[in-house]
Parts: C-alpha cells; structure tokens; sequence
C-alpha cells in the first residue's frame, strides 16, 4: 500500500444521501477475479446514459470539477460488503472520500485499499460542497498526521477522527496481514485454550 | 462485571489488544463464495501465505449461478470464470466446497445454518454484508471485505474494533398476517439506515423468543440495513432443538457439553447497552417500501410520507412514486420469493399455504427460488411445488437470483418487482428496475391479485 500523509486536490461534490455500493459499482460489474479496472464501472448507472453515452449531469462527468477528492453526502458507502466499492473508487483515481457518516464495512474497506475515508460535520460538509460548487478550483487539504481538513487559505481547520492503528498503516503504507502473520504464535495458543475452555 | 450476550462471545474470542488500537479476534468459521473471495486467493498466492486453517473455511457458490438447467455449464462467460476459479482455489488450497451439483449447494446463509455449520457463541465471517443473518443462533457474525477475507485466510483472525451495543426490544403479540419480515422492515423504518452504525445489535423481547429459527434469521439478516455490523438473538431451546441432528452439529455426549455452554450465553440482568429501543409488537403491521433504501418502509395501508428533501425525492422519481400516495393496490407485474432473507422452507410454507387453490393474476412473471438444495428438496417432499405450479408460479434452482440479478433473473427496466429480498437499492434487480420489499405473504397475495395486496384486507381495514 501506498504511504498517505498529507493530500491537496481540487474536489468533486457529489451531495446525494445514502450512497450505496450497488451504485458505487453495480452487481453486474463484480464478475472479474482480480482488482484493476474497476474504476471505468465507477458510479456506472449515474455516469452513463442508457446507450453508453457519458451522462453530461453527473458530476464526475462535469468539466467543471475535477480532483481526487470526493464530497459525498451522508452515509456514504452504505449496503453490501463488496470491496469492489472502494477498489472502483480508487481505481478511478481518489484518493479521499469526504462524508459526514460512513458505513462501517465501506470505511475498513477503503482504509485496506489506502482511500481515506474524513468524516466531518453536516455543518462543514455542507461548507465544503457550497465552496466547490460556487468555485470549483478550490483546493482542500487533508493532513492526516495531525488529522484534519480545510479549505486551501481558510484558516478554518476541521478535525477529524480515525483509528490511532489504521492511522499508522495508512501513514506508513503497511497493512493487516503482515501484522497478523506476526502473531502467529499467540494466535496458535489462543486455538489451544479455546479447544479446552470450551 | 455484568456482560450481555454480545461481550460473552466476543470476549471469548479475543486473542490479544494492540495498545491503542483494535483487538485480535479469533474467527471460528469462515464462509467464502465466489464473487468475494477470488482476489483474496490471488493476495495469498501473490505474497506466498498459507491458508491457515483450511478446515475452518467452507465455500459454496450462489450469487452467480443460474437457476435454470444447473447441470449444464453456465452460459455467461464472466460467471463461468468465477466458479471456476473457486473450484481450482478451493481445491488448490484443501477448502471444502459445496458448488453446484453438490446436494448441499446454496445461498451462503442458508446452507450454513441448515447444515448445522452455524452454531451458538461462535464467530462467523463472510465476504458478504448479510452474514449478519448466523447472529439467529447466539453467534458474532458478520460480513467482511476482501482485504479481510485475505486476513482471515492468513491467520484465521481480524483486527478489529470492539463495536457498541444496542438492543432493540420488541414485547406483545404479533397481529396475524405479521411476519418476521414486517418486524424487521418496521425497526428499521423507526430507526433509519445507519442507525445501527457502529453497533451489534441484541433482540430481544417475547417476539423473538416466540420465533422460529428461520424467523430470526430473516430479523438478523436484516441487521446491516439498519447499519449494523450484525444482530444476535440470545440462543434458547428453540436454536437448541434446531441446531440437534443437523449433519456438522456436535452429536451425543458432546452435544450436551455445548448446550450447557450455550445456556450461559445470554445478557445478564442489568448489564449496559450503549443504546436501547423499545416496539409493541400490536404497533406493527404488515409492510411494503415505497424508495430506494430498506428504510423508506410504511404499513401496507399507509401513505408515503411527504418529506421535502433532495435525496427523498429522488428516490420517490426512480420509483414512479408520489408523495401521499398509498401503494395498496398498485398494479405489479413481477413478484420474487427468495434470498438470504426469505429462502427458507418456512417462507415457502407461507407462501404455499396462502396460493393453494388459487391462480396468480395473468400479468404477473411470479420467481420462486428455493435458497438452497435442501430447501428445494423440502418443497419437493412437502408437495409444495405443485400448489406452485398450479397457481403458474416459476419454481427455480437454488441461488442469489433477482435478489441482486448477477445472473439472468432480471427484472426489466421500469417494472415493479415485490420482492422478499433486502434491499431496494436503485438497479439492484436489474438496471432501472424498482423493488418493493416484502414479506413472502405480500408477495404470495400480490402475485395472485397482479397489485399491491394483503390477504387480509378486513383486518387492514379495521385498523385504518
Ligand atoms: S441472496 Fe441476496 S443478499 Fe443474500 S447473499 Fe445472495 S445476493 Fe446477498
């Protein structure tokens, strides 16, 4: 995974509620075995007309914005478990998702694929869609060491939440499995107790 | 320290705490299909890790199956290519697979609980957000991303967490014709779509020790609509009775053991919930939903809300829908019954005991889809799947199906489908298709009038 430290973009609004990953990457695009590509399906029934055409209304088909950040209304990311959500996400190019409430099983996923889930208040992200959408060359900085957002020039800084452990990961670009495979030996133990105990 | 029944398992399966940071859970058993797990593999191979506890894992493939002629290789290349490959990797990597052909072959959370694979006090995983469904039985479980399908292929655990707690409470008596489904639908209706984010969620009150099996799992299953990570219903003789006899469930003397061990899994009077909810089972009744979240539900005869809100009324538009309108009535050309929620013999029972003798309407293309190869031979055995036939409903193989349309059960473009699967979500049956969800009766009695129906009009209409 790649290291995440500090990330300054231009963004793109996208302020509809309840986001789900059936419209994040639509069931019938999940036939592939491995992870690149997805990104082409992204948001595939809203970026596209029916005949294959680009969808001129939807935002991220809109020559006004562009960025690797995306401002999502709330409760990005809910319905199934599939990674393909953030794969798609990712594989399109962002790099943050910005939301004022996550689905629990999307926010592990898309911190496992080293996308930045910041969760900030209804109030600032209503702040920071009317920003971008009354000038879309705004710039929004996200520092994740000190861990929080703003608006380029604004000294106006919102702090956000995340994991003291996935933090970690993210700003040193190494994941679950190396440390899991770490604990190899407590793990073997613990299967010794758990077949006695019970 | 006073536990509830959420603290007692997971706790017992915590194998150490990273200072600072998420605890190390042990993970019991780990179901894999074929959408979520292929990349999983390929990480493995890709950094040469072992699967570690090939035992623990169990595969079966059902999202993308055909539910017509299973005998002959499937038709859509991509699907064919999926199943495959999880044949090669299960037996490359020494998993045990129940695919198609295989007698025990079926939707994920249906086969595991039928064949006793689920079991009190465990902790279940699945590539897959409906595992929330094994909570039924008194067990953590819950869906996971690929990444962390990877993680537990490598070290049989997680790093995770510990969620809050919330118990929703339902006490009374259900009126007739309310089904588990209603229940479920109506919560989440109170509560909204990510009230449960966050959280594991108990139920508990005499609706759901009153319940079958089956209709704990279809209140569990639903657990992620609400946003929660899982639900669990304290196991009791009901699970006990259930769990007896079933082909992986532990056998005689050992069986005993368990038991008395799962007795003690339960809430201790007293212990804390970081959030509680409380419904009067006379207060619900049957349910459909008008949008495009499992949220957006009303009583049969209820009007849709009149809400002045973007994303609402963008809902409403897909759907062809109008603030205040009521759906009774609403003419229906396609009724689907099956999914991880509503599969099981149960919901067929229901189903077949509301459609004998009768005759689905003329315009309606009615789906029934058997969640597994078990169920399909109960139908079979049970004589249902003539009362199906006869009233010209489409009995099919076992598998996801419309729920999610991976396959070729579409649902076209524009049309209503009542549905007894979970979610709504734009597209979900197919592209532009729109989804009612609803419980199998709803469906059975939409499906015979070719509209929005209950079979219990008289009832409905005193209440209005
Ligand atoms: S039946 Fe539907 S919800 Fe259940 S596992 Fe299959 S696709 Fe998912």
């Amino acid at each position: 995974m790649e290291k995440f430290r500090t990330h300054t973009s231009k963004a793109i609004p996208l302020p509809i509620e309840n986001i789900d990953t059936d419209q994040i990457i639509p069931a019938r695009f999940l036939k592939a075995t491995n992870k690149a590509g997805f990104g082409e399906n992204l948001f595939r029934d809203w970026r596209y007309n029916k005949d294959g055409s680009l969808n001129s209304s939807f935002a991220l088909n809109d020559p006004k914005y562009s960025g690797s950040i995306l401002i999502a209304g709330n409760n990005f990311g809910c319905g199934s478990s599939r990674e393909h959500a953030a794969w798609s996400l990712a594989d399109y190019g962002l790099k943050v998702i910005v939301s004022s409430y996550f689905a629990d099983i999307f926010k592990g996923n898309a911190l496992n694929n080293g996308l930045l889930p910041v969760q900030v208040s209804p109030e600032y992200l209503k702040t920071l869609i009317d920003a971008v959408q009354s000038d879309p060359e705004t710039q929004i900085l996200v520092n994740l060491e000190e861990q929080f957002i703003t608006l380029k020039g604004s000294d106006k800084k919102e702090s956000f939440e995340i994991d003291a452990y996935k933090k970690l990961c993210l700003l040193n670009g190494y994941d679950d499995i190396d440390f899991l495979i770490s604990k190899k030996d407590k793990i073997e133990e613990f299967e010794k107790e758990l077949n006695t105990q019970i | 320290m006073k536990k509830t029944l959420f603290d007692k398992v997971w706790d017992s399966h915590v194998v150490d705490s990273v200072e600072n940071g998420p605890q190390i859970l042990y993970i019991d058993k780990h179901l894999i299909h074929e959408v979520t797990s292929p990349q999983a593999f390929a990480e493995l191979e890709q950094r040469n890790i072992p699967l570690f506890r090939p035992d623990q894992v169990v595969a079966t493939a059902d999202h993308n199956v055909p539910t017509l002629d299973q005998h002959l290789p499937i038709k859509d290349a991509l699907s064919r290519n999926q199943v495959q490959q999880l044949t090669e990797n299960c037996e490359k990597h020494g998993v045990t697979l129940y695919g198609l052909g295989h007698k025990y072959q079926g939707i994920v959370h249906v086969m595991a609980p039928e064949l006793g694979i689920t079991q009190p006090g465990m902790t279940m995983v699945c590539g897959d957000s409906h595992t929330s469904t094994h909570g039924a039985f008194g067990t953590i479980a819950f869906g996971i991303g690929t990444s962390q399908v990877a993680q537990v292929f490598a070290s049989q655990c997680l790093l995770l967490s510990k969620p809050k707690k919330m118990r929703i409470n339902v006490n009374g008596k259900l009126r007739k014709g309310v089904l588990p489904k209603d229940v479920i639908l109506y919560v989440i209706a109170k509560l909204g779509t990510n009230s449960g984010t966050g959280y594991f969620a108990e139920y508990a009150g005499d609706v759901f020790e009153n319940m079958s099996m089956e209709g704990r799992m279809t209140v569990c299953n639903m657990s992620i609509e609400m946003g929660a990570r899982g639900g669990m219903i304290a196991p009791d003789e009901t699970t006990f009775a259930y769990v007896k006899g079933k082909e992986f469930a532990p056998k005689g003397e050992e069986f005993e053991k368990k038991v008395a061990y799962w007795k003690t899994l339960k809430t201790d009077e007293g212990a804390a919930f970081d959030q509680e909810y409380s419904f009067d089972a006379e207060d619900i009744e049957p349910m459909v939903t008008y949008g495009t979240n499992p949220g957006m539900g009303i009583k049969i005869n209820g009007q849709i809300p009149e809400l002045d809100d973007i994303s609402f009324e963008k809902s409403l538009q897909y759907m062809g829908f109008r603030k205040g309108e009521s759906l009774l009535g609403k003419p229906i050309n396609y009724v689907f019954i099956g999914s991880c929620t509503n599969s099981r013999i149960e919901d067929f029972r229901v189903a077949a005991d509301y459609i004998k003798g009768k005759q689905k309407a003329a315009n309606v293309n009615a789906l029934i889809v058997p969640g597994s190869q078990q169920v399909a031979r109960q139908i079979e055995e049970e004589g249902l799947r003539q009362v199906f036939e006869e009233a010209g409903f489409v009995l099919r193989q076992p598998g996801c199906s419309a729920c999610l349309a991976m396959n070729d059960d579409k649902i076209p473009e524009g049309e209503y489908c009542v549905s007894t699967s979970n979610r709504n979500f734009e597209g979900r049956q197919g592209q532009g298709a729109r989804t009612i969800l609803a419980s199998p009766l709803i469906a059975a009695a939409t499906a015979v009038k070719g509209a929005i129906a209950t079979p219990y009009e008289e009832e409905v209409a005193e209440l209005v």
